[in-house]
């Protein structure tokens, strides 16, 4: 994308996103919620979540050569850490760390 | 200073939101100047945007040149879930006045997180302390952020892999969600969709198709995900 297109983008991201705080604000003064709305506010934080972990990887080819090994390997890891430790700073970071270490040296 | 009991309550507890916040806004500042984006855009972002996963993605949607529709879609369902936070603030909010517009502007997961676990000291002027909180924390973010940026575009290192913080960021939020849900449903139709897109459509279009498929399966299987 060019600057200008950027900056555009920016500005609709910006604007999106300040809807989506604002949203309950503006429609639901007393707040009360449709069922329907609350079942989707319930689940559907982890499906996106979901989803953007598959988003993020959208770039690997599994069927090439290592198939994947490397980012399911970091995968793995960054699991593992924070199950361990609790901790999503160092799962994060260490996580990140991991996976460059197998992108850069091997 | 006036409220300088305030401002030292909200800084104290907002620690803990610093140091994620400076660390991942580095990330993010080091990560966008790393496909060559100018520094600039990584403060503007953060003071206008300030939202985390929403600025991550934002480099995915300037990678593939995303059309500002599917920015504007993929958009609204990453960040859906904060419409759900200030129904819990409604209340809390109702007595800001003024700062009101900025409260809500600056809630973001950190800072709705600690906004909703303080424990109501009568002595704190309410709004101001919310303020400071709120104003800390994007400080943090828009610090970090920055600071990456100019990093990222003056020195030279080997940033090959970094985009990986992505990854594990999310790989982390899921965690935790699982941890509240306790329902594997949602983790299964999110990765079904997913593979799904990843397979049938161009990338670009993988999130979007993704979000529809998901939400139509979601109702589909209603009973079977509440029931679990």
């Amino acid at each position: 994308m060019s600057n200008t297109e950027i900056m555009i983008a920016i500005a609709v991201m910006s604007l999106v996103n300040l809807f989506t705080r604002i949203f309950p604000f503006l429609f639901f003064k007393k707040a009360e919620l449709p069922s329907s709305l609350e079942f989707v506010g319930k689940y559907f934080p982890s499906i996106i979540l979901t989803i953007l972990i598959f988003y993020t990887l959208k770039e690997i080819d599994f069927s090439l050569y290592p198939y994947g090994i490397k980012e399911l390997g970091a995968i793995l890891f960054t699991i593992v850490l924070h199950l361990g430790l609790k901790n999503y700073l160092i799962s994060i970071f260490f996580g990140t760390i991991f996976y460059m270490g197998l992108v850069q040296y091997l | 200073m006036k409220y300088s009991r305030e401002l030292k309550t909200a800084f104290k507890i907002s620690i803990p939101v610093m140091m994620g916040y400076t660390v991942l806004g580095f990330a993010f500042g080091l990560l966008l100047v790393s496909f060559g984006y100018d520094w600039y855009f990584a403060p503007l972002m953060s003071l206008f945007i300030y939202a985390g996963a929403l600025q991550f993605v934002a480099i995915n949607f300037f990678n593939v040149k995303a059309g500002l529709i599917d920015i504007a879609i993929a958009s609204w369902f990453v960040n859906l879930r904060q419409s759900f936070y200030g129904l819990s603030l409604l209340k809390r909010f109702k007595k800001t006045g003024k700062l009101k517009p900025y409260l809500i502007f600056a809630l973001t997961d950190e800072t709705y997180a600690l906004l909703t676990t303080i424990k109501d000291d009568v002595q704190l002027k309410k709004r101001w302390y919310y303020f400071f909180l709120c104003a800390l924390n994007q400080s943090y973010w828009f610090v970090g952020s920055t600071f990456g940026a100019i990093l990222g575009a003056n020195i030279k290192f080997d940033t090959a892999g970094l985009e990986f913080s992505l990854t594990a960021l999310f790989v982390v939020l899921c965690i935790e969600q699982y941890k509240n849900l306790k329902n594997r449903g949602p983790f299964i139709i999110g990765a079904v969709t997913s593979i799904f897109a990843f397979l049938l459509v161009p990338t670009d279009k993988m999130l979007i198709t993704a979000i529809v498929l998901s939400l139509i399966l979601l109702f589909i299987f209603k009973r079977k995900v509440e029931n679990e």
